[in-house]
């Protein structure tokens, strides 16, 4: 095709979709545009010569159970004979009657190398059943009919459909697929103090990871706001910042959050909804509400935070991934958001 | 209600990319400038009304997976915040109106709690 720079820039222009647009837009419609047709024709089709008498072609169209063939002499494509013509034919009753009398000599072709939506145009266009397919040269190389761009389009489809699967597959199975006596993913983020512009990215990043491996929306929001907190409680209160490592394992994630100072001096009162050591300029952030714990407990089905001043701070959460833990039999099944473990909090 | 109808009867600025906004349902409404309270309180799918204009409502949205974020009292989010927000998908309402305003509005919407 031959396109002016001018009406290339138009064009480019046009294929400007905004995902709105391209949500009308089906895959089998944008299937038409990258399949080939050489993708889907029928390769070595069965050709008549223009000498083959009716009859012969009669049995062909019989035995292979086709509706039309080209018709080539000397390697050329002088015609197209279908099943139209042979009707044509048997009507007249004419008994000593040749293929290149009935054949229809104006035939249309595709070209190999052109998309599927250019044979599907020139059906919608002249309304015959089959197109001849021709290479760059002119030769012809195949032959194609609506039915087989429809099964072309079906198996395209399918392999999408095959490929995505294994993707999911690959991603959620990760843990089933690879045997050890225990498997686990860990993830870190290194957190810096006093950064508010990066602060909850890491958090964002926890939520898509576990996502992308198979966990249920409920459980990434879960973590996610779990990690956001500490993520929070690392960028307000920390002096150097400090590590979150997110273990992930087939039956449970487990979040830590590690600081090297300055530490809490009284866990209990930083439990205590509404308390913060935040300063002023925090708070007008709208961050030290004092509820960041109180959250992560809610969140997490295990919670335990250990400080010592002058040290560090420990922060361990646990979502379990199966909805009831029965590890031991004297276990009680707990209501939701009391069964965690605040040390020091006895 | 739509979120089309709630920008369009609170008369509110979209700051951020347009979607059709005829399609989303807001399904309850919140309001605090706390983020920790937001994190406890707000619903998914919730309509957030806040002053706080700062980088980290985009990923208190984004982690709530909240319909939309309205800033009241003319709170000016920068640049790199409005970046955010599209980079996440969160629409970023805005208007010179306090906060008592807007939630009145909504509330006389009819849009609750949840």
């Amino acid at each position: 095709m031959d396109i002016k720079p001018a009406d290339r820039a138009v064009l480019r222009k046009e294929r400007v979709i905004t995902d709105q647009m391209a949500g009308y837009i089906t895959r089998s419609e944008e299937l038409f545009y990258e399949l080939k047709i050489q993708d889907v024709m029928t390769r070595n089709p069965k050709i008549v010569t223009p000498g083959w008498h009716m009859e012969e072609v009669l049995d062909l169209f019989r035995r292979a159970q086709i509706s039309g063939a080209p018709v080539v002499a000397q390697g050329e494509l002088v015609g197209v004979i279908s099943i139209e013509d042979l009707i044509r034919w048997l009507r007249r009753g004419e008994t000593m009657a040749f293929a290149d009398e009935y054949m229809t000599r104006k035939v249309i072709t595709v070209k190999a190398s052109n998309p599927v939506i250019e044979a599907l145009k020139m059906f919608a266009q002249t309304r015959v059943g089959r197109l001849p397919v021709v290479d760059d040269e002119g030769h012809l190389v195949g032959i194609i009919t609506k039915g087989d761009i429809t099964r072309g389009v079906l198996h395209a489809l399918q392999s999408d459909y095959q490929a995505e699967e294994v993707r999911r597959y690959r991603a959620s199975h990760l843990f089933q697929d690879i045997a050890s006596d225990r498997t686990s993913l860990i993830l870190r983020y290194e957190i810096k103090a006093r950064d508010f512009t990066r602060a909850g990215q890491a958090s964002s990043n926890i939520k898509r990871a576990l996502l992308r491996l198979g966990a249920t929306p409920q459980v990434a929001r879960r973590c996610g706001i779990a990690a956001y907190e500490a993520e929070i409680n690392l960028v307000i209160h920390t002096l150097h910042g400090g590590q979150i490592l997110v273990e992930i394992e087939p039956s449970k994630i487990f979040i830590q959050a590690i600081d090297d100072g300055p530490g809490i001096p009284d866990i209990k009162l930083a439990m205590t909804p509404g308390y913060s050591t935040a300063t002023e300029e925090i708070r007008e952030m709208g961050f030290g509400a004092g509820m960041g714990l109180k959250n992560i407990e809610r969140c997490t089905d295990s919670m335990v935070l250990e400080s010592t001043p002058g040290v560090g701070t420990r922060l361990e959460m646990t979502i379990y991934l199966q909805p009831k833990q029965t590890t031991t039999p004297s276990e009680q099944p707990k209501e939701e958001g009391t069964h965690h473990d605040v040390a020091g909090n006895h | 209600m739509t979120l089309q109808e709630i920008i369009d009867n609170l008369n509110l600025t979209c700051l951020t990319e347009h979607k059709d906004f005829s399609q989303i349902i807001p399904e309850s409404g919140y309001t605090s400038d706390l983020l920790s309270c937001v994190m406890a309180g707000a619903r998914h799918h919730a309509v957030w009304v806040t002053l706080q204009s700062h980088t980290n409502i985009v990923a208190v949205a984004a982690l709530l997976e909240l319909s939309a974020v309205i800033i009241t009292e003319g709170a000016t989010p920068d640049q790199e915040t409005i970046a955010k927000a599209n980079e996440e998908g969160i629409t970023l309402l805005w208007t010179q109106k306090p906060s008592f305003y807007v939630v009145g509005k909504l509330w006389e919407m009819g849009l609750r709690e949840g």
